[in-house]
């Protein structure tokens, strides 16, 4: 079906009759996206002061090979290609860094920021011509729920971590790093299981939802978390990449971890 | 508020066109459409305007106030800076007729091409069928939709790269979800949605919830749900094999 003749076609990139700060928002993402990937990504390469007494980084967890006593299946295995830089972290962060990356928010949000396509609403884009997420590479985006699936582990473990981050060698313990630890998987809980993909899953493909009054009750908790979604994105991405700090700089002795009980 | 201010207003056709500016009055509680009526009275009257209801509810009056797409009889000028112009253009998706009116049929025409609601077998020997609330709650919110047609405006894949004939748009999406979430309907609207409607297209940015004047949350509510059916039918193998979570 042929589309109208409309007169406004081809305008340059930024332009807009908008006189609000429509800039502000997609530069603060950039902003804000920039320093956790460059710093998870130096953080994840280090292979050191990710773990202090009872705690382990998220980033590093769940630990399957590596020094630390928390590594499941021991130091690193012999197969483990020599040119490769080694590090716990990188057998687990594609995990979640994949996750948030094909995130229905994130991606409407990055696209802005980093791709300008479009810089804002109704603000001219750089580029004229336009593919969405019907071709290669972007595509890909629609395999979200496979990377949500893996995520219900690596959640379960870090659970875990927050549960064992009270287990001091002399006996139970609250430090400061135990409630940091507690945080990080509440705030992480909020934004894996209020994803728009497992909304869908759990109840969003039924029409007659009323047939299965357990999945209607977890649809309405899951959308009641869905509609909080972009707080949910930030405040876990904040915190776990405070958590790795916090670790890190009480393992380098900069931070010294305080004992409630 | 009581004082004047300037209505930066683009005056054209199909050919093209300008803006003009109208020093007018203005006073408390006025909104935008209330001002362009009285500069269309008193010092424009040939300005062409599109309005019906003046209460947000016809879907007539959609234009962009100060660059972005709203309804005139529901922007109050003591919400927008009168000390500079207020800048007031036609939808810039649609083809112009004149001044502030465009011509929205492209949605009509497109609209067309959705397969129509087809219900599943009556559940009463009189013809009637059985439904509950719950089940009809998620599409009453799409019918809150007045078809002001101001989320296919700031769609940048209409507005900006021009699919109209490709892709059918928020507003539609928001109608096939109507459609396709409906507890009585057993028609498949699925891979229209991927091969012929190209819901691929739509990159989530999000700006048709923004605009939407009767708050329907488009993007959360309708597109993603249904982009996530697509999922379901042509990337999700295991899903269909193990019914998976």
């Amino acid at each position: 079906m042929a589309g109208p003749q409309v007169v406004w076609k081809g305008g340059s990139f930024g332009q807009t009759s908008r006189r609000d700060a429509w800039w502000f928002s997609p530069s603060a993402v950039l902003i804000g996206l920039s320093i956790f990937v460059v710093y998870s990504t130096w953080a994840a390469l280090q292979n050191s002061h990710y773990t202090f007494g009872p705690y382990i980084s998220p980033f590093y967890s769940p630990e399957l090979f590596g020094d630390s006593p928390h590594a499941l299946f021991g130091p690193k295995p012999g197969w483990y290609p020599s040119f490769l830089p080694f590090s716990p972290a990188l057998f687990i962060l594609w995990i979640p860094g994949l996750f948030r990356l094909t995130c229905y928010y994130y991606r409407g949000a990055y696209y802005k920021s980093f791709w300008a396509d479009p810089p804002a609403c109704a603000v001219s884009e750089p580029r004229k011509s336009y593919l969405g997420e019907r071709r290669f590479p972007l595509i890909l985006q629609n395999f979200h729920r496979y990377f949500l699936r893996l995520s219900y582990p690596v959640w379960g473990f870090l659970a875990y971590d927050a549960v064992m981050s009270f287990r001091f060698p002399d006996g139970f313990g609250i430090g400061i790093g135990s409630l940091i630890l507690v945080v990080n998987v509440v705030l992480l809980g909020g934004y894996v299981f209020g994803c728009h993909a497992f909304r869908h899953l759990v109840g969003g493909t039924l029409d007659r939802i009323s047939e299965h009054p357990v999945r209607h009750k977890l649809y309405d908790c899951v959308s009641c978390l869905n509609a909080a979604h972009r707080r949910w994105a930030w405040a876990s991405l904040f915190w776990v990449g405070f958590s790795d700090v916090y670790i890190r700089l009480c393992s380098m002795g900069v931070w010294h971890d305080w004992r409630i009980f | 508020m009581a004082g004047q201010a300037t209505f930066r207003i683009w005056r054209g056709d199909p050919a093209g066109g300008k803006f003009q500016d109208y020093v007018t009055p203005v006073d408390e509680g006025m909104v935008v459409l209330d001002a362009v009526h009285r500069i269309q009275a008193q010092q424009a009257f040939d300005l062409a305007v599109r309005w019906n209801c003046k209460a947000g509810k016809c879907g007539s009056c959609s234009a962009e106030i100060n660059g972005m797409p709203k309804l005139m009889c529901m922007t109050r000028l003591n919400n927008l800076n009168l000390d500079m112009p207020v800048i007031l253009e036609p939808m810039h998706t649609f083809p112009v007729i004149r001044d502030l009116v465009t011509d929205v049929s492209w949605n009509f025409r497109a609209k067309k091409t959705i397969k129509e609601f087809r219900p599943r077998s009556p559940d009463l020997p009189d013809g009637t069928w059985h439904m509950q609330q719950a089940d009809v709650e998620r599409v009453q919110e799409f019918r809150k939709c007045i078809e002001c047609f101001l989320c296919q405006d700031v769609c940048h894949v209409l507005r900006e790269h021009h699919k109209h004939d490709e892709f059918i748009g928020p507003r539609l999406l928001v109608h096939v979800a109507a459609l396709e979430m409906h507890p009585l309907d057993v028609e498949d609207r699925v891979s229209d949605l991927r091969q012929k409607h190209n819901i691929g297209y739509c990159n989530i940015t999000t700006c048709c919830r923004k605009v939407c004047p009767e708050s329907i949350t488009i993007t959360e509510n309708a597109i993603i749900p249904l982009k996530e059916r697509v999922v379901d039918q042509f990337f999700d193998p295991l899903k269909q094999l193990f019914h998976i979570i």
